[in-house]
């Protein structure tokens, strides 16, 4: 799976940091293979901590003037991201965050909906951003906001630590409509809709 | 009676709250150690002397010495569990730097060439 997001990926975008965070099969060695740059956790850490550790490499990089984060499991689209980019360009953004809800082309369950509805009106209650997602895990970013972003929440709650950040550094944002395709790999890797629970605790006791 | 034993009680969680909120240090550890000392004396002291706790325990408007200790043990362990919190939470942020740490600096190039100008780390 892994190859075959970073060969779509490949043709659009330069550089390809995939991170990987303590798998036990080859999927590191796949992704180098097929032409990313691999950064290894030496032990499972979370999504929260592979997406800073993605945001630190990237820094290293002087000539690097924004970041896509883009899931590994096939569910995000190459145009989209590509077009996020763009907009990110012309309107002179800090960040492009990607949603589900602007339009009709993501079908999800009921359930799922629901707790992401939920979950945005909280982001929107908490920091005042009108966001329609705020769990979307495609997203543009300018070097300038990368740089300001420091997530400490290693497990689930890092997208709205995300957002909180974002928001407190008065960055410039737009929600840009993202078509997710829910395969039955990224179902079987994403994550439960109980994960919420988890979300709530990490979000409340920091 | 026993709303005695309530504000007691709401009491010790907001005083062991507020010391969780305000931070580690070492005054905060000495404090929980007394509060352990204390703790373990007092749990000592009703196995040899029960009449000492009824009596404590009809102070504040609790039936048995056994169920004011029960109900200590339960703000005890509460507080045990939230310091126990908080411990783990500090050690996984220093790992997970860590792990960082050694993660950039081992990174690995890719196997091919994909584009001109990609850099080799």
């Amino acid at each position: 799976m892994i190859g075959s997001v970073i060969d779509g990926l490949k043709h659009s975008f330069s550089h390809i940091v995939c991170v990987d965070d303590g798998s036990t099969d080859d999927s590191a060695a796949v992704a180098q293979a097929s032409g990313a740059t691999v950064v290894i956790h030496p032990i499972n850490l979370g999504q929260g901590a592979s997406l800073q550790t993605g945001f630190e490499f990237a820094l290293s990089d002087p000539d690097m003037t924004e970041v896509v984060t883009f899931d590994a499991d096939g569910q995000h689209q190459v145009v989209d991201a590509m077009d996020m980019v763009a907009k990110l360009r012309d309107s002179d953004l800090d960040i492009v965050i990607g949603s589900r809800f602007l339009d009709e082309r993501t079908s999800m369950g009921k359930a799922k909906r629901l707790v992401l509805r939920a979950a945005a009106a909280y982001t929107r209650a908490t920091t005042g951003m009108a966001l329609t997602d705020a769990h979307n895990g495609l997203r543009a970013i300018d070097r300038d906001l990368v740089s300001h972003i420091s997530l400490e929440q290693n497990r689930m709650a890092h997208a709205s630590e995300l957002i909180d950040q974002v928001s407190a550094s008065r960055a410039r944002w737009a929600e840009f409509p993202t078509h997710i395709v829910y395969t039955e790999y990224s179902k079987k890797k994403g994550q439960s809709l109980l994960n919420a629970v988890n979300i709530l605790v990490e979000i409340v006791f920091r | 009676m026993t709303i005695v034993f309530q504000i007691l009680a709401a009491v010790v969680i907001l005083i062991a709250g507020y010391f969780m909120l305000r931070g580690g240090g070492a005054r905060h550890q000495a404090m929980q150690r007394i509060l352990l000392l204390l703790f373990m004396v007092a749990a000592a002291s009703s196995v040899f002397l029960p009449q000492l706790w009824t009596y404590a325990a009809n102070m504040v408007g609790v039936g048995r010495g056994t169920d004011l200790l029960l109900y200590i043990t339960v703000l005890v362990f509460l507080g045990f569990v939230a310091t126990s919190y908080r411990r783990s939470r500090r050690t996984e942020n220093d790992i997970t730097e860590l792990a960082r740490k050694v993660a950039l600096l081992t990174a690995h190039a890719p196997d091919q060439e994909t584009t001109e100008g990609k850099e080799v780390r």
